[in-house]
């Protein structure tokens, strides 16, 4: 009967760790609501709700397009053409900050992808951009 | 009206003659040749102006290490480009120019295993490097060493990187493409832009009035190794 207490504190402990993610969960930070600075109020290649949910299917579209197909261009809603550039449509002319809009929203979600950075670099500041063509 | 019999037959052909005829016209697309006048570009053996050019366009790497080096377009001595074609003591240890030969039956295409490499209708091989799982099947199959492989990231040998080009990264086999993004917003290569003296001449083979066809008809010319049957879009007139 003297086991009683050795017993009880390693059951105890091990309720403790074994619920421990709970636990966490419980009393960790929420993260809150994201708010990302939208693209100066006009209207993207496609509303809203379908960029949240598939800007990936739509990059990569735009990319077999351009690279496979040879298409440069594709008519946006409103008969609006877009470019088919990563840069220079999505990035320069529509959400401006590469770090502030694609950076900061893959971060929130946790996701480790995509590498389109790893080639593609996001435009420079126009001045570094000036010099090279005055070169 | 008499009628032979030859004429009735001929008469009964006419529109399978016509449907024939419109079908191979239809065919006859845009074929871009390059056509490099040997007798300029080999005048002047330092110059690099063109290469420079297409290598700041398209963000290429200038790695040291030749094991490693990343080219889209190169000078080689004319000797190890032609091979049989160069006659001792004329030409054969001069600089010439060298790329893509944008070959019409390419081996390199044949090999890919993913199709990151094909050939437009246009003539071009493309190269997508996002599909590229960096085999170097393609750089064991072009006889022309057309080719090269990003063996580091290319990125830190890249002095003035540009915005308007993506680099490549790591693993992926790049090439020269015949700068199709300008050839689409129909501008001429960077590098027949780029030449001081002229001696890059680009166009349409299929264009009988191009410039690419007159240069043609006027001198003769020669291509790198033709007897393996790739069929080379550079043409070199001597």
């Amino acid at each position: 009967m003297s086991d009683r207490p050795i017993i009880a504190s390693g059951l105890a402990a091990f309720i403790a760790i074994a619920t421990l993610p709970f636990w966490y969960n419980a009393f960790a930070n929420r993260l809150g609501r994201l708010d990302l600075a939208h693209a100066d109020g006009k209207q993207c290649v496609a509303p809203v709700e379908v960029m949240r949910r598939s800007h990936m299917n739509l990059l990569h579209e735009w990319r077999d397009l351009r690279v496979r197909d040879g298409v440069r261009t594709q008519a946006g809603p409103g008969g609006r053409i877009y470019d088919i550039s990563l840069n220079r449509t999505c990035v320069d002319q529509c959400h401006h900050n590469k770090a502030e809009f694609c950076d900061r929203c893959h971060t929130y979600v946790g996701l480790k992808g995509p590498d389109c950075w790893s080639c593609h670099e996001a435009k420079q500041p126009l001045t570094a951009i000036a010099e090279r063509k005055a070169q | 009206m008499r009628i032979s019999r030859n004429g009735f037959l001929r008469f009964l052909a006419a529109p399978i003659l016509m449907l024939a005829r419109k079908r191979a016209t239809a065919a006859h697309g845009k074929r871009w040749v390059m056509v490099i006048d040997n007798r300029k570009c080999m005048q002047d053996e330092g110059c690099t102006k063109c290469i420079q050019a297409c290598h700041i366009a398209h963000n290429v790497p200038s790695i040291p290490d030749a094991r490693r080096e990343v080219k889209w377009i190169w000078k080689e001595r004319f000797r190890r480009l032609f091979g049989a074609e160069a006659v001792p003591v004329m030409a054969e240890n001069r600089l010439s120019l060298a790329l893509c030969n944008h070959c019409e039956n390419p081996p390199c295409t044949r090999v890919c295993p993913t199709g990151a490499t094909w050939k437009r209708a246009d003539g071009i091989v493309m190269m997508d490097e996002h599909r590229c799982i960096g085999c170097r099947y393609c750089m064991a199959a072009c006889p022309y060493g057309a080719r090269s492989f990003n063996f580091v990231d290319p990125r830190p040998y890249i002095a003035n990187r540009s915005a308007d080009y993506p680099a490549r990264s790591k693993g992926v086999v790049e090439k020269c493409t015949f700068c199709e993004e300008r050839i689409s917003a129909g501008r001429l290569p960077r590098c027949v832009e780029a030449c001081p003296s002229g001696a890059l001449v680009f166009g349409d083979w299929n264009d009988p009035k191009s410039e690419v066809r007159k240069l043609l008809e006027s001198r003769y010319a020669i291509r790198r190794h033709p007897e393996l049957g790739t069929g080379p879009s550079v043409f070199y007139v001597i």
